[in-house]
């Protein structure tokens, strides 16, 4: 517990020092919604139909940004390596990371949420569970991802690599968050949602169990 | 057996692709004792400390510190060594003391302003605690990396080019904080290019010629030996 606290601590601060990305990963999103509702046009019942996927989509390549850059500071003089020599555990800056990125992601998804509904019409009936399915579906992405952004750091073209191992992974992740979001925004009258949400959740607790314990595999020599 | 020993390395043999860094290499130090490795750019001296420290692991050989395998048993070996790498271990963006707040977290350390400061005051760096390391200069860089270091209680310290990007008050300094590890009973391996200066500070000395053990005996013969390039120490005294 101790070593999963410095991990966090360590991310916090970076975290601090690092908002200008965050405002691009955000504007990189609101393109992307801007741009999906000038490709539909002005028919907003098809606008609506389509929002959960659009904010999915905004929400999935914007990740790309975030998760990549996500060890950039750890890379630059070999931090990472130095905190593993301490000895620091990999689980726990595994973890920390992986929250770090999760916390960007589910904020960035909340914080496009007012756009999505001011640019499609879109109900919002339940925002809470609304919050809630974002931050389950973004939890599926940062875990996986985190894994996989280390995976490709030291890559030259880690900006492709990376979807290209990623996208496939997180297929039934963002098929779970689009379908929960769906039901929740248009209308659930068989009573689906519940289930969504917990294949939801079962993704997550596969991908964040798993990917701390390869972590440490990845990251050592 | 050289389970007493701070480190015992024994056919000690790593390849990046074809290229073989380090060919057999044996040598062995008691605990509290110092060695200097030397040789060329590229003889091998980085990947033999890196692989010490556990930051690479050996393809032939075996290499035990204070008797903890570096193979199996990389979590003890890592609690005993402290490396000063080339690669200086910090964040940028962060402040020195940040940068010692986060080791000192990893390590159960107390990580307080009042407990870093000291050590921040050791290597001459107190002035700068609250600026980030993205406005230091390299030999500040290398000073707080010797700040980090001093962090760690290791049995084995680990000092790869101590003396790069320094200046001559910066030297003065590690012979300083070579002499606070000694005094606290650590074994020294310490990689340079400063034959006279390693001579003087170490007990023992190695070169080290294109991944090979050319040469071990007493440090202080090995200006004599090898003059100031270890490239030109003359045939057969290894």
């Amino acid at each position: 517990m101790t070593q999963l606290l410095a991990a966090v601590h360590k991310e916090w601060l970076l975290q601090s020092r690092a908002v200008a990305p965050l405002v691009a990963v955000l504007v990189f999103g609101a393109t992307a919604l801007l741009l999906f509702s000038f490709a539909v046009g002005p028919d907003y019942e098809l606008l609506r139909g389509n929002a959960p996927g659009f904010l999915w989509l905004a929400l999935l390549l914007s990740s790309t940004l975030t998760l990549a850059e996500s060890f950039q500071a750890e890379m630059e003089h070999r931090a990472l390596e130095g905190q593993l020599l301490l000895p620091a555990s990999a689980t726990a800056v595994y973890y920390a990371k992986a929250l770090a990125n999760w916390a960007q992601l589910a904020l960035l998804g909340i914080a496009l949420v007012p756009l999505m509904v001011a640019l499609y019409d879109a109900n919002l009936p339940r925002p809470l569970a609304l919050f809630g399915i974002i931050a389950l579906g973004t939890a599926g992405l940062s875990a996986p991802g985190t894994l996989y952004a280390a995976m490709t750091h030291q890559a030259r073209s880690r900006q492709t690599l990376l979807p290209l191992l990623l996208f496939p992974l997180v297929v039934p992740v963002l098929i779970a968050s689009v379908k929960a979001t769906s039901l929740l925004m248009l209308g659930d009258p068989m009573g689906q949602v519940w289930s969504w949400t917990l294949l939801l959740f079962a993704f997550d607790a596969i991908h964040w169990s798993l990917c701390g314990l390869l972590f440490g595999r990845v990251v050592e020599d | 057996m050289g389970d007493t020993d701070a480190l015992d390395v024994r056919g000690l043999c790593r390849r990046y692709g074809r290229r073989w860094a380090l060919v057999d290499v044996s040598f062995r130090l008691a605990p509290g004792r110092s060695l200097m490795v030397a040789g060329r750019n590229g003889s091998g001296k980085s990947t033999l400390l890196r692989i010490v420290a556990t930051a690479i692991r050996p393809d032939r050989g075996t290499v035990s510190v204070l008797g903890h395998d570096v193979r199996q048993d990389r979590e003890a070996v890592r609690g005993r060594t402290a490396l000063l790498s080339h690669a200086s271990y910090l964040y940028e963006a962060l402040t020195a003391l940040e940068n010692l707040k986060i080791a000192a977290r990893f390590l159960g350390r107390e990580a307080t302003r009042a407990a870093l400061v000291p050590l921040l005051a050791e290597v001459e760096l107190a002035e700068r605690a609250d600026d980030a390391v993205s406005t230091f200069s390299a030999g500040m860089r290398k000073r707080l990396a010797l700040a980090r270091t001093l962090l760690q209680d290791g049995g084995l310290v680990l000092l790869d080019e101590p003396y790069g990007e320094l200046d001559p008050p910066g030297f003065r300094l590690v012979d300083r904080l070579f002499a606070t590890f000694k005094a606290k009973g650590a074994a020294v391996l310490m990689a340079t290019h400063l034959l006279d200066r390693g001579a003087a500070l170490c007990d023992e000395g190695l070169v080290l010629e294109g991944g090979r053990l050319r040469w071990q005996g007493p440090a202080r013969d090995l200006p004599e030996r090898g003059g100031l390039d270890p490239a030109t120490l003359p045939e057969g005294t290894a």
